[in-house]
């Protein structure tokens, strides 16, 4: 051992450091880089940015945070039903934006609606992600008819709104499962009906990518000296698609929060008992035209804003990658 | 060959185009100045991003934003045109001067046939009557060499071959008898087997119609059969003007020089072939004094700190300090 | 050009095909269709002998043969949830659908098509950028929002217009329409502006950045080289040019404006073959859902046929024979 130590050169010391000054040199070349500068000149974008990560830690840490916990059921009042916001007639100090018909606290049902409805876009733009990706480097690799056919059907359910293939998966597969198993599945259900109408721009992207790849040498090198080609690919294709992926992710999450919250107020989507964005402006709704208002509008409007902050990031996201369209 | 009293048909003094960028202001064309005279062919060689486009671009008023002219002015006939408004310079556009780009394949709209778009071109400048404006414009696909123009004027661009868009775009260029005839790269995107006749046309055509050119290539070959004087671009600068025998057969600019020695000529006892070292800079780190000194064999301690100007040297301008010494040398 | 149409033909027979074929899988996998025509105390016998005269005893592709034979006539057998025909109710529904898609789609295309090529023209005037923002807005703002602040707006708090149903119809005999009456109007006015705006933001950007690529191609600068006034340039090669693709975003939003019609028509309770779809999703009422699909499908194929038949009038590269060299 004690050779080994004094040996001169310690074969994981080196590494170690060049990778925290890899590390330092990264960090540094983003806030040098155009993106980063981009983003520092948009007041729009910072604020978008802010607004997006208080939405985001307000759902997410909503059991901590939310001023009630509107899954506790023994906690409900029905004496607090009904109430207006705080700065209505009538109004209660503890119920910031009022309560809805069974007493629930509307900026609590808030927090923990978006949860569900941030948690559903989340798992559903990763599935279709990844199932994209993988779907557009087999189909370029492999070329040919396959690909042809892929991209067919790619072609063809483009020109099908997001919103119906998922209503049509969503219906059809909760139609074909039978009806104990279909509620305990409603989740991921949701999640695929929304994930497979979200998957074509991945594939469309990953794919153009992989064929300008897939022509270059030292793809042909790879096979000459004996490493898997598809191998040599990935690791050249996926961080070429890196940036274009995010772009589209990103714009994904906001038409898949959309989708979940569409599906929901249909009543096709999260039951009617479980909060999400979707089932919230749907109860609220029927309280309309007797006046309560703020229990369909406060959901609705943070929906708005959700989407419209990731919206406002996906947008800039692409034009600040895609020096072209400065 | 042009008279010094006459006045030049195109004059360009101190021209600077400039980009603002959030790292600062590119510098993409840095002060230069040459004339063209009525009739002549002045070529303008470089490599790419060397600001021969642009400096055409900023000629016939087309620079695209946020490039813009920054200094210097344009005169054409001793008219300025560099500070026109869009009005007014939109008449000497097509007018006054023509221009052929690049790529005929792009510069044609798709969706109209060839004969509609001579005719608008014809009718937006003249007062021919949409028969006439027709008329002209099957001579003028005649002029060009297309056959058949009485049938080809009604079809689109995409009926047409490479070469022969690029005849279109030339009868488009020339459709009202413009003075200068700008022709940036005409004959790049073109098969190299049709490109020496494309050239040949446009001289011809050029001449006939009484129109100077200005002929922006890389190409030195064409310059060397097409150019009656050459101007050698560097770095957004002019390295080297003269009569095309001189900066051929003399180049006196070391980058000239160097540029000559990558075509080799036939019949032309020949020296040997040399390269330049290393690659024109970038337009944010081009060095102080003159833009070439980090790659000339002939570099002093002058060319590192002062810009030359362009000295006259026989024929030809030069802006090389080499040559302030000989002048010096000679008066003595 | 024929073999193009001849392609676009069987592919979109291909299309309706597995779309069929999806329909029929549904009646395959959900549940006993017999179990739900005749009633409990049906002894097995009455059960058999049904099932011979349904076809349920014939091999699964006669089966698959008679079920295309029969949606290609428009029968889908009866509906679990309303016991009558299928082609009744949707005979009863369509033409409501129909009406409302038709006026959201004229009020998208008559305002979108200008707003967008206006600020593709002006990028940088103070109106496109008040255009650009509240367009963000809008393709943010869920369609069933927007239905839910427009009831709110127009109809709670203004009582202007109603917000329920559709009134004031006028029977044809074979098709029911509301462009007859001033009430029939009134009660179009707000699902067709709903349904619209989204549409009408996505034109207009899309619209909008086809214009700018256009303006950017070389054909543009080298009209501007020949002199050409602006207008010309603008209008008369720039738009022309931007048509191509337009077309196709028009003929897919209008495919769209059809799914969409399903949201509106739930915020609106306007009884057309969205809100139909909708309740036969959660009664699993698979006839409807089966004739809906393929109703849906026909309709995108029929729309993307008439896109690809639009193009030859547009385009010469298309509609001309190779002529000359290519």
């Amino acid at each position: 051992m004690a050779e080994m130590a004094r040996e001169p050169v310690d074969p994981h010391a080196p590494p170690q450091l060049t990778f925290g000054r890899k590390l330092a040199d990264g960090w540094n070349r983003f806030l040098d880089s155009d993106v980063f500068y981009s983003f520092k000149r948009s007041p729009l974008i910072i604020g978008a940015f802010v607004v997006t990560v208080i939405l985001l830690l307000g759902a997410f840490l909503a059991p901590w945070v939310a001023p009630h916990d509107t899954m506790d059921l023994a906690s409900l009042n029905l004496m607090d039903a009904f109430r207006p916001p705080v700065w209505e007639a009538g109004g209660d100090a503890r119920f910031l934006l009022g309560t809805d018909d069974q007493g629930r606290d509307v900026l609590s049902g808030i927090m923990f609606g978006m949860q569900a409805s941030l948690i559903i876009g989340f798992a559903s733009v990763v599935l279709a992600a990844a199932f994209g990706t993988v779907l557009g480097l087999f189909s370029g690799y492999v070329g040919g008819r396959v690909d042809s056919v892929i991209m067919r059907i790619a072609d063809i359910q483009l020109t099908f709104p997001a919103i119906l293939i998922a209503l049509l998966v969503d219906g059809i597969v909760g139609s074909v499962l039978p009806r104990q198993t279909a509620e305990e599945l409603t989740y991921p259900v949701l999640i695929v009906a929304i994930a497979s109408s979200l998957w074509v721009n991945f594939a469309r992207t990953v794919r153009g990518s992989t064929l300008v790849e897939k022509s270059r040498e030292y793809v042909q090198a790879a096979k000459v000296i004996g490493i898997h080609p598809v191998l040599i690919m990935v690791r050249h294709v996926l961080p070429n698609v890196m940036g274009p992926v995010l772009v589209i992710a990103t714009l994904s999450l906001a038409l898949a929060i959309l989708t979940e919250a569409t599906l929901s107020f249909l009543g096709v989507g999260i039951p009617s008992s479980e909060p999400s964005l979707g089932t919230l402006i749907r109860i609220g709704q029927e309280y309309l035209f007797s006046g309560e208002w703020w229990m369909t509008i406060f959901p609705g409007v943070a929906l708005v804003v959700l989407v419209l902050a990731v919206n406002l990031l996906g947008d800039w996201l692409r034009d600040a990658l895609n020096p072209k369209l400065r | 060959m042009s008279d010094s009293s006459q006045r030049p048909l195109l004059e360009v003094r101190d021209l600077r185009v400039e980009f603002p960028t959030r790292r600062g202001t590119l510098v993409a064309v840095d002060t230069i100045s040459f004339d063209i005279h009525e009739g002549e062919v002045l070529g303008v060689v470089g490599e790419s991003g060397a600001g021969k486009s642009l400096t055409g671009s900023a000629v016939i008023g087309l620079l695209e934003p946020p490039g813009r002219i920054a200094g210097g002015e344009i005169r054409l006939n001793g008219r300025r045109i560099d500070n026109l408004a869009y009005r007014e310079m939109r008449r000497v556009r097509g007018r006054e001067i023509g221009m052929v780009f690049q790529d005929p394949l792009t510069s044609l709209n798709p969706l109209y046939t060839v004969g509609r778009q001579l005719v608008e071109t014809i009718q937006t400048h003249t007062d021919l009557s949409e028969e006439q404006a027709r008329k002209r414009a099957i001579d003028l696909l005649a002029e060009v060499g297309i056959p058949a123009p009485e049938r080809r004027v009604d079809q689109y661009p995409h009926q047409f071959s490479g070469g022969m868009r690029q005849r279109v775009v030339i009868a488009l260029a020339l459709c009202v008898n413009p003075k200068l005839v700008i022709a940036d790269e005409p004959t790049t995107a073109l098969d190299v087997s049709i490109q020496a006749q494309i050239i040949k046309l446009l001289k011809k055509l050029c001449s006939e119609h009484g129109a100077a050119v200005m002929l922006i290539t890389h190409d030195m070959g064409v310059i060397a059969e097409t150019a009656d004087r050459v101007a050698v671009m560097y770095a957004g600068r002019i390295a080297e003007v003269g009569p095309v025998k001189d900066v051929v057969q003399n180049a006196k600019h070391p980058y000239t020089h160097g540029l000559m020695g990558s075509i080799p000529m036939i019949g032309h006892d020949t020296e040997k072939l040399t390269q330049i070292e290393g690659s024109m800079p970038r337009l944010t780190e081009i060095p102080s004094g003159c833009a070439f000194n980090p790659r000339c064999p002939h570099a002093f301690d002058r060319c590192r700190v002062e810009r030359p100007e362009l000295l006259r040297v026989e024929q030809s301008r030069v802006a090389c300090w080499l040559f302030d010494q000989g002048a010096r040398r000679a008066a003595e | 050009m024929f073999a193009f149409i001849i392609q676009r033909l069987f592919q979109a027979v291909l299309v309706m095909l597995v779309v069929a074929f999806v329909s029929f899988a549904l009646f395959q996998f959900v549940g006993d269709p017999v179990n739900n025509m005749v009633g409990q105390d049906a002894t097995e016998a009455q059960r058999e002998a049904l099932r011979e005269r349904l076809g349920l005893n014939d091999p699964v592709p006669l089966q698959f043969l008679n079920f295309v034979t029969n949606a290609a006539q428009f029968e889908f057998g009866l509906s679990y949830r309303l016991g009558i025909p299928v082609e009744e109710i949707v005979a009863q529904r369509l033409p409501a659908t129909i009406e409302l898609v038709l006026v959201s789609a004229v009020i998208a295309l008559l305002v979108g098509v200008p707003m967008g090529v206006y600020t593709g023209l002006n990028r940088h005037s103070p109106l496109s950028k008040v255009f650009l923002t509240v367009s963000l807005i809008g393709i943010s703002l869920p369609t069933f929002l927007i239905g839910i602040l427009l009831i709110l707006v127009f109809g709670v708090w203004l009582a202007w217009l109603p917000t329920f149903g559709r009134s004031g119809t006028v029977d044809l005999g074979w098709w029911e329409t509301s462009f007859l009456t001033v009430q029939g109007w009134r009660s179009l006015i707000l699902p067709g502006i709903t349904l619209a705006l989204f549409q009408l933001t996505l034109i207009m950007r899309l619209v909008r950045a086809e214009m700018l690529e256009v303006l950017r191609t070389d054909y543009i600068k080298f009209a501007r080289a020949r002199g050409l006034s602006n207008r010309a340039i603008n209008f008369g090669h720039a738009l022309k040019n931007t048509l191509v693709p337009v077309i196709t975003i028009i003929g897919l939003q209008i495919g769209s404006l059809l799914a969409f019609s399903i949201i509106t028509e739930t915020v609106f309770a306007w009884p057309g073959m969205g809100l139909l779809i909708i309740q036969a999703i959660q009664f699993a009422d698979i006839p409807v859902m089966s004739s809906y699909l393929v109703l849906i499908a026909l309709f995108f194929v029929l729309i993307n046929l008439i896109v690809d038949l639009l193009y030859y009038v547009v385009d010469p590269r298309l509609r001309i024979e190779r002529g000359g060299a290519h």
